[in-house]
């Protein structure tokens, strides 16, 4: 299998872990997955690429393995994403959707959760509006839960598709200048992509309008816990000064609720100061990459001809997502030790 | 290959063949495969991962060397199909496939060591996902016996009555810095 | 004639600068002497022996939700009272967010008739500034008073209006009441689930700012002066409003502020990490507002409470059921079961050098009781001290006892603390409620770490 990066690609295999080895029962976020446990999860990828290549794209070894998709938010890309992976491996794959409306109904997450692992349910992969619902999960079963986005908190499937996207272009994450654009506030995919960059090594830049960053990036108050805040990375106002020699810009959905909310004036100004565009890219490196988690809104965070352009990568990313998904239901479908129920682990 | 008795402390290792014997097997196999094909016409040869790739490496540098020209060579992983939980259901890492391709072919499949048969099954069926084969024929370097599916060797390169209890191991230059076959006999276990 | 005498223990008694081995003696339900040997002197008598315990008023909490009636779900007026009486509660406030709030007299006088019936301690109603606590009109104080309300609160939501504000604490002059106010600016706090900063960053969580509350008591602070009315801030949780009330009372504004324990020990990281800090979670048993806040406002709120800026210790008791925590953050109804737990995470000060003991009973008893003139109430003779006459309410405490908190065993109905599991070194062992034992340790054991 030839790619840019197949240097690069025996270099990671060598560090990845067997899959008997992978220990997360979970996929909740990327903040408790080692430099190493990354590599391992893409390296597999690249296997399930190859297996997304073949005439017949299918094989049984998660065969017997049952997947529900939990959507309580609507999506049709990253549930389509899920529901593809799961059936590449031959595992029984059913989507759900819910409503947290169905909390009213007297149903809570905790219920719907505890009644599919009852019908033999091994993972549950689930989307939420809210943050930490997915660990309410993982705190009542025993049954494999995949975060696929969790209010603004965490999007760690996403960062992982990013990073394998990124490596298989750049090779080596390792100083590299990833910058990304946007609502960064309110962007789990900016948290879980924060965390995959900089257990990778790479430079992180986050730019945007002061209303959209998130407060408390700063170092916790104690020095001794400054690795529990999240990892240090560069702030810009100046998307000039941000894009400057950067090897990755990743542009971010702006959504028009924040104009509603007071945090901007217009989406106008938005895309006159913060817009992705192709006279702003010059300053990156002539051969950057341009990344976009999608759905994308042309016109606002992104110009039209760089969404298109011949320097994105946008719909491999999407190829690369079921790969990446095929490779973590891979090694979460392996036994491992079931982790404890309760506040006090969830591995 | 089956995991190590680690239980048992009274071992006696024996060897089968050493790197000359793997020599002459491997030159004799080589000469097998050529001579069932009636030459190397429509021949591919795929080794199972991860040592029968190398045995098929150098299977096929035989053949160029004998034949003048080598017969097309893949390689096949089939973690992804197999059937056996003798590891307790933890998770074999996937290695390449890389395949040319198979359609109307004469595939032989080059394995080390054929043991239950289920490593050779599961390879029929990921071949399945490729192509349709016009015919798949098998060579194994050791046949130790004990199958449990109706699959046999066509060509086999040393035959080794074991038991269960027994290991039967190869070293390979390329993977172990050494040639070697050699079988652990279990003896009493606890 | 009923007699109680209660031996040899350290009677500290803040009020009337007491601090030594004496003998407590109750009759009929009144401290009758306090003195070495009285107990002695006294030939018919029940009698406990507190050698080597700490003997003090019984505690009075300016802010407990009783939730009776309305919210039975979540506590009644005797599963409150009996689980303020094991923190060693003997008067407790009743928050007034009731269903029907306190905001006229028929609503205050049911609280009362229940509690004539089921509480094991004394309830002080407490009233709404505005009727059903929607910060529209202001409710009857004149009514309120009479009917024996102690304060008037809206009970966890601010008064944003700062006109309405100032009509409430000049209307509130004529009765000499205080107007005791929940400082968070709904405007900036809306749609907030934790203090805003790293922790919040990090768990994707909306966050409450301080400067929510800064701005609010500052406000608050500038109306009380406009108007002289006594104006009491709640549960203050910031450095910042520290400052500004001690400003104020340099100026002598009337103000008054308390603060809860946890407060005082906990910071926003309790929301995320339990002591290992290995792997986040959300745990909604530390959502409570105003928000924990960061170790600076902690160690601000100490130095404030051990110099008096600070006027008491009050629990902001906030009984939730299972139900309503068990479920997303976003979701979780926010608060505290702190009552029981109340003396003994703030005797973690104490422990920790910054805060001598007898300031904390200080900031237990008599300083809540001058916060809010509660001795002036029907029926409160000599509240919060242990001179003769007064009110037989006393709390019988061993400082040194090490004890794991289990809230199963809570007597309140809300299990809902994040200290399940964390060891406290302090515990209420008999609670005395008018001469009567209303809490007795030593029998029911909390949890006592061999």
């Amino acid at each position: 299998m030839i790619t840019e990066s197949s240097n690069n690609q025996l270099e990671d295999m060598s560090n990845a872990l067997p899959s008997s080895q992978w220990n997360h029962h979970n996929v909740l976020d990327l903040d408790n997955f080692s430099h190493t446990e990354i590599t391992t999860v893409l390296s597999l990828a690249d296997r399930m690429r190859e297996i997304l290549d073949r005439r017949i794209p299918r094989v049984p070894a998660l065969r017997g393995y049952t997947i529900v998709n939990l959507f309580f938010e609507p999506s049709t890309r990253t549930r389509a994403s899920f529901e593809l992976a799961g059936k590449m491996l031959g595992a029984d794959v059913i989507s759900v959707s819910a409503s947290t409306s169905s909390v009213q109904k007297g149903e809570s997450l905790i219920d719907t959760v505890r009644t599919l692992r009852a019908m033999r349910a091994d993972a549950i992969i689930i989307r939420h509006e809210m943050a930490g619902a997915p660990y309410l999960a993982a705190s009542h079963t025993d049954a494999s839960i995949i975060n696929a986005g969790d209010g603004a908190h965490a999007h760690p499937t996403q960062a992982l598709l990013d990073l394998y996207t990124m490596q298989r272009h750049v090779g080596d994450l390792k100083n590299k200048k990833v910058v990304m654009v946007g609502d960064i506030a309110h962007s789990r995919v900016a948290r879980s992509d924060i965390w995959g960059l900089a257990k990778m090594g790479a430079h992180v830049v986050l730019c945007g309008p002061p209303t959209l960053l998130p407060r408390g990036l700063g170092i916790a108050e104690r020095p001794e816990h400054a690795k529990n805040a999240l990892p240090f990375v560069q702030i810009e106002t100046d998307i000039d000064n941000a894009l400057e020699d950067a090897h990755v810009v990743m542009a971010l959905r702006l959504q028009s609720e924040r104009q509603e909310n007071g945090l901007l004036p217009s989406l106008r100004e938005y895309a006159e100061n913060y817009q992705v565009t192709s006279s702003r890219l010059v300053k990156a490196k002539s051969d950057y990459l341009l990344m976009h988690p999608g759905p994308k809104n042309e016109g606002i965070e992104i110009a039209s001809d760089v969404a298109r352009g011949d320097r994105s990568i946008i719909e491999e990313q999407v190829t690369n997502g079921v790969a990446v998904r095929m490779a973590l239901l891979y090694l979460l479908s392996g036994r491992v030790e079931p982790a404890q129920i309760g506040e006090r682990t969830i591995v | 290959m089956n995991k190590p008795n680690d239980y048992n402390l009274n071992y006696q290792e024996e060897t089968l063949l050493d790197a000359a014997g793997i020599g002459r097997t491997l030159t004799r196999l080589a000469h097998e495969i050529v001579e069932s094909n009636s030459g190397i016409e429509n021949l591919v040869l795929i080794g199972i991962q991860t040592r029968g790739t190398t045995l098929a490496d150098r299977i096929g540098t035989a053949i160029g060397h004998f034949e003048g020209v080598a017969p097309q060579i893949g390689y096949l992983d089939v973690t992804m199909h197999r059937d056996d939980f003798d590891r307790d259901g933890l998770r074999g890492t996937p290695m390449p496939t890389e395949l040319p391709s198979i359609e109307s072919k004469t595939v032989v499949l080059i394995d080390d060591v054929l043991y239950t048969g289920r490593t050779v099954r599961a390879a029929m069926d990921a071949l399945n996902d490729y192509g349709r084969p016009q015919q798949i024929r098998l060579a194994v370097l050791i046949d130790r016996g004990h199958r449990e599916l109706p699959i046999r060797a066509d060509m086999v390169g040393k035959n080794i009555p074991t038991s269960r209890n027994d290991t039967v191991r190869l070293n390979l230059q390329e993977h172990d810095g050494n040639d070697a076959a050699f079988v652990r006999y279990g003896g009493p276990s606890k | 004639m009923s007699t109680l005498a209660i031996h040899n223990g350290r009677v500290i008694d803040p009020a009337l600068g007491w601090d030594g081995i004496a003998d407590v003696v109750i009759v009929d339900g009144k401290i009758a002497r306090v003195g070495p040997n009285e107990g002695d002197m006294v030939v018919e008598a029940d009698r406990i022996d507190a050698t080597g315990l700490i003997v003090s008023p019984g505690f009075i909490d300016l802010q407990t939700h009783l939730r009776e009636p309305g919210f039975k779900h979540q506590e009644t007026i005797n599963s409150g009272t009996l689980a303020a009486a094991r923190g060693g509660f003997t008067t407790v406030c009743a928050m007034p967010g009731t269903i029907p709030p306190m905001d006229s007299r028929s609503a205050v006088e049911s609280v009362l008739r229940e509690a004539e019936e089921s509480a094991l301690i004394r309830v002080l109603p407490i009233g709404c500034i505005t009727v059903g606590r929607n910060g529209e009109r202001l409710a009857p104080a004149g009514e309120l008073k009479s009917s024996g309300v102690v304060a008037l609160t809206d009970d966890g939501k601010a008064v944003a209006d700062p006109n309405l504000m100032r009509h409430a604490l000049q209307y509130s002059t004529q009765f000499n009441i205080p107007i005791a106010q929940h400082p968070e600016d709904p405007s900036l706090v809306k749609g907030g689930q934790m203090h805003e900063g790293w922790v919040a960053t990090r768990l994707g969580l909306r966050g409450r700012p301080a400067s929510g509350e800064a701005t609010m008591v500052a406000r608050d602070i500038a109306l009380a002066e406009l108007t002289g009315a006594h104006l009491h801030v709640c549960n203050i949780s910031t450095a910042s409003s520290v400052g500004l009330i001690r400003a104020a009372k340099e100026r002598s504004v009337n103000i008054t502020t308390s603060v809860t324990p946890h407060h005082l020990n906990l910071t926003h990281e309790s929301v995320a990490f339990n002591d290992s800090y290995e792997q986040i979670n959300y745990r909604t048993n530390a959502k409570v507002e105003p928000p924990l806040r960061e170790e600076e406002d902690i160690q601000s709120l100490v130095d404030a409470l051990a110099d008096g800026v600070i006027d008491a210790i009050a629990s902001d008791h906030s009984p939730v059921s299972a139900m309503e925590k068990d479920i997303e953050f976003d979701l979780a109804t926010p608060g505290i079961s702190s009552i029981e737990t109340a003396f003994a995470l703030s005797m973690n000060l104490v422990h920790q050098g910054h805060l001598d003991i007898s300031t904390l009973i200080h900031r237990m008893t008599i300083g809540p009781v001058k916060a809010w003139n509660l001795d002036r109430q029907e029926g409160c003779n000599g509240l919060g001290t242990l001179m003769p006459g007064a009110v037989g309410d006393v709390a019988i405490i061993d400082p040194n006892l090490e004890w794991t908190v289990n809230s199963e065993l809570f007597a309140s109905l809300g299990k809902n603390t994040p200290l399940n599991g964390r060891v406290l070194k302090g515990l209420v062992m008999k609670t005395i409620f008018s001469g009567e034992i209303v809490n007795d340790s030593t029998k029911e054991q909390t949890n006592a770490s061999e």
